[in-house]
């Protein structure tokens, strides 16, 4: 017993190097320079300069855009793993390995890809031209924004919707077809509850790289659309302003930590409401 | 007999390049508890899941009170399913299951309170409203999904191998209380198993089914003791199946000598199948038998000894209540009326199923 006790303990041991070097280092960093001067004394003018309208404004429209990508995913998402649900396995997968391709291939390339599509004489632009249409102003706004991060992140939300859905057995479904719902109903008041884990993950897993990132910001919003993520690169790469850099590297870890947190308490009542009988 | 209450016309069914059914007819009545019996994939459950609604027939018809139902939805159907793997909902307590259906239909609190507590008490689980129905055993969970299916009223219940995955003693449990619940509900009850034992238990109509066609369709004593071909003979209990040729009407001859039986109506000096239950074959002193042989086996099985008699240069299985000594001389009598005589079969799917 404590021989296996010390084994465990002995296994543990590079995970806790790991920890310690590449997780709580970092974070006691960032902290340290959040809470100090450039002379290393306590201050929280960090955190107070964080608060001014600039600095407000564009976390409030990082957390918008986040919002709206991890929404639009959802709404992509859910239908195509019904679909994919009803097929065959290998099919299904088959297709659903070609939805992961995005994954496979370098975000900054296949953000720059949709630069040349989006841009003022790009390819859905010249489309529009050749079809009779109007043009349309997409590059440096936050549709452009939202475009590549749904595009990026789509197989996020895609991948643990796929897993809960494709784990619902067929004949639940039938189930409740038997029982009078039509297909609304069921979608409703079984597809839904029973892939609410996959939901939840999902959601969390779009809408946190959705919140941090500075590239396709950078990229699709021509540096004019100023996202928390961009910020917080200049405030590193070009202002070398460290102490306000980790300050609003912290506010946004409240709001990644909120997320994590609603998600464990989904799970939680999830799990407990089973082991409640 | 009852009024027609389902008509299956003509069924053809295929998946793939697979023919499941072809050209199946069937007509249920009602208040009927009609088992269909056979292998895996005889086709029994493809029929259980069209009049369910879940599978559509390539061709055909099916009747329900005489309105045709055929492309008909599941959730319009008046037809409720116990599942075999049970698939109550995960995300719902045994309350809120068997109230699923109601709620849909729009009935009153006080009506669906009163409807989840009789439900509950039919099978024997009251005061298990708020259980989790992840928490209960098998045999619990399928009570509650029988539950949640007769709360609707459905004129037709609709039980896929519902027992299958319990053990021994709880599956009998269960079919003394579906065989009561049948009464008390006074409705159609339509049965997919590929256990004899337990449709022959259950049932007023058996039908027999292989390689999806209709083998037979009688009560149980009927498909026991007469089956018409030597599938059914075989399928359905323990059975000696030999060649033999009717010489004429009462006489077959069998194993090189002339036997007295009772069936009439094969012609003369036709080939056919005999079919001689175990338990219905006496063993006796040598010189009194119709046929003399060896004891090579003896085999106690709880109630009764399975005795392999060599004789006539055939196995015989023989069922006795009292032991028998091994290498023992006896002999062998048939009664006429014992012996049931099957004509040869047409097709493989009327063929023994031969397990050497």
């Amino acid at each position: 017993m404590s021989n296996s006790k010390s084994l465990q303990r002995f296994f543990a041991v590079p995970f806790g190097l790991w920890s310690a070097l590449f997780i709580v280092l970092p974070l006691f960093f960032v902290l340290w320079h959040g809470f100090t001067d450039g002379n290393g004394a306590f201050t929280l003018e960090n955190l107070t300069t964080v608060l001014q309208w600039e600095y407000l404004k564009a976390l409030g429209l990082s957390v918008e855009l986040a919002l709206v990508s991890t929404i639009i995913c959802l709404v992509l998402a859910y239908p195509l793993c019904l679909i994919l649900q009803g097929l065959r396995k290998a099919k299904g997968i088959m297709i659903f390995l070609l939805f992961l391709l995005p994954l496979w291939m370098n975000s900054l390339l296949t953000t720059m890809a949709w630069q040349t599509i989006l841009e003022k004489n790009g390819i859905l632009n010249e489309i529009l031209r050749f079809c009779g249409l109007p043009d349309m102003a997409l590059i440096n706004t936050p549709a452009a924004i939202i475009i590549g991060m749904v595009y990026n992140f789509l197989p996020y939300m895609a991948l643990p919707l796929y897993v809960s859905i494709s784990r619902i057995d067929h004949s639940i479904i039938e189930a409740a077809w038997d029982l009078g719902a039509n297909r609304w109903q069921t979608f409703r008041h079984v597809m839904v509850p029973l892939s609410m884990p996959g939901i939840v993950s999902g959601c969390t897993m779009v809408f946190i790289p959705a919140l941090t990132t500075f590239v396709i910001s950078a990229l699709l919003g021509g540096n004019k659309i100023l996202l928390i993520g961009n910020i917080i690169e200049q405030e590193f790469t070009a202002a070398y302003d460290w102490q306000l850099g980790s300050a609003l590297s912290m506010v946004l870890m409240v709001f990644i930590i909120l997320n994590i947190l609603l998600e464990a308490f989904t799970e939680n009542t999830d799990s407990r409401k089973k082991v409640k009988a | 007999m009852a009024r027609e209450l389902l008509k299956l016309e003509h069924i053809n069914k295929s998946y793939e390049d697979r023919q499941i059914l072809e050209d199946l007819n069937l007509t249920i009545h009602e208040n009927e508890f009609l088992t269909l019996l056979g292998p895996s994939g005889c086709g029994k459950t493809t029929i259980l899941r069209m009049i369910g609604g879940f599978e559509t027939p390539d061709s055909g018809r099916i009747l329900f009170d005489g309105k045709d139902i055929t492309s008909l939805r599941p959730e319009k159907r008046q037809v409720n399913t116990v599942f075999q793997k049970y698939s109550l909902f995960s995300h719902m307590d045994v309350a809120e299951n068997i109230a699923f259906g109601l709620k849909l239909k729009g009935k009153s609190q006080s009506y669906i309170r009163d409807k989840i507590k009789y439900a509950l008490k039919l099978v024997n689980l009251d005061g298990y409203e708020h259980a989790q129905v992840t928490q209960m055993s098998g045999g619990q969970q399928q009570r509650i999904a029988i539950a949640r299916a007769v709360v609707n009223e459905p004129k037709v219940l609709l039980l896929d191998e519902p027992f299958s995955a319990l053990d021994l003693k709880l599956r009998q449990s269960m079919q003394r209380e579906i065989v009561k619940l049948k009464k008390e509900l006074g409705i159609t009850f339509i049965f997919v198993t590929h256990d004899q034992q337990e449709a022959l238990s259950m049932s007023d109509t058996v039908v027999v089914m292989n390689q999806g066609w209709i083998q037979q369709i009688g009560t149980p004593e009927s498909v026991y003791n007469e089956p018409e071909n030597a599938f059914v003979a075989d399928f359905i209990g323990d059975s000696n199946i030999i060649d033999g040729i009717m010489v004429r009407d009462k006489l077959v001859h069998l194993l090189g000598k002339d036997i007295p039986c009772i069936n009439t109506g094969f012609g003369e000096n036709v080939p056919v199948d005999v079919q001689i239950r175990p338990e219905d074959i006496q063993i006796c002193a040598p010189e009194e038998g119709q046929y003399r042989g060896i004891i090579r086996q003896v085999i106690f099985k709880g109630t009764v000894y399975d005795i392999t008699v060599e004789a006539g240069g055939f196995s015989w299985l023989i069922q006795t209540i009292t032991g028998h000594e091994q290498g023992a001389e006896v002999g062998i009598r048939l009664a006429a009326s014992n012996i049931q005589i099957m004509a040869k079969p047409a097709s493989e799917d009327e063929e023994a199923v031969s397990d050497e």
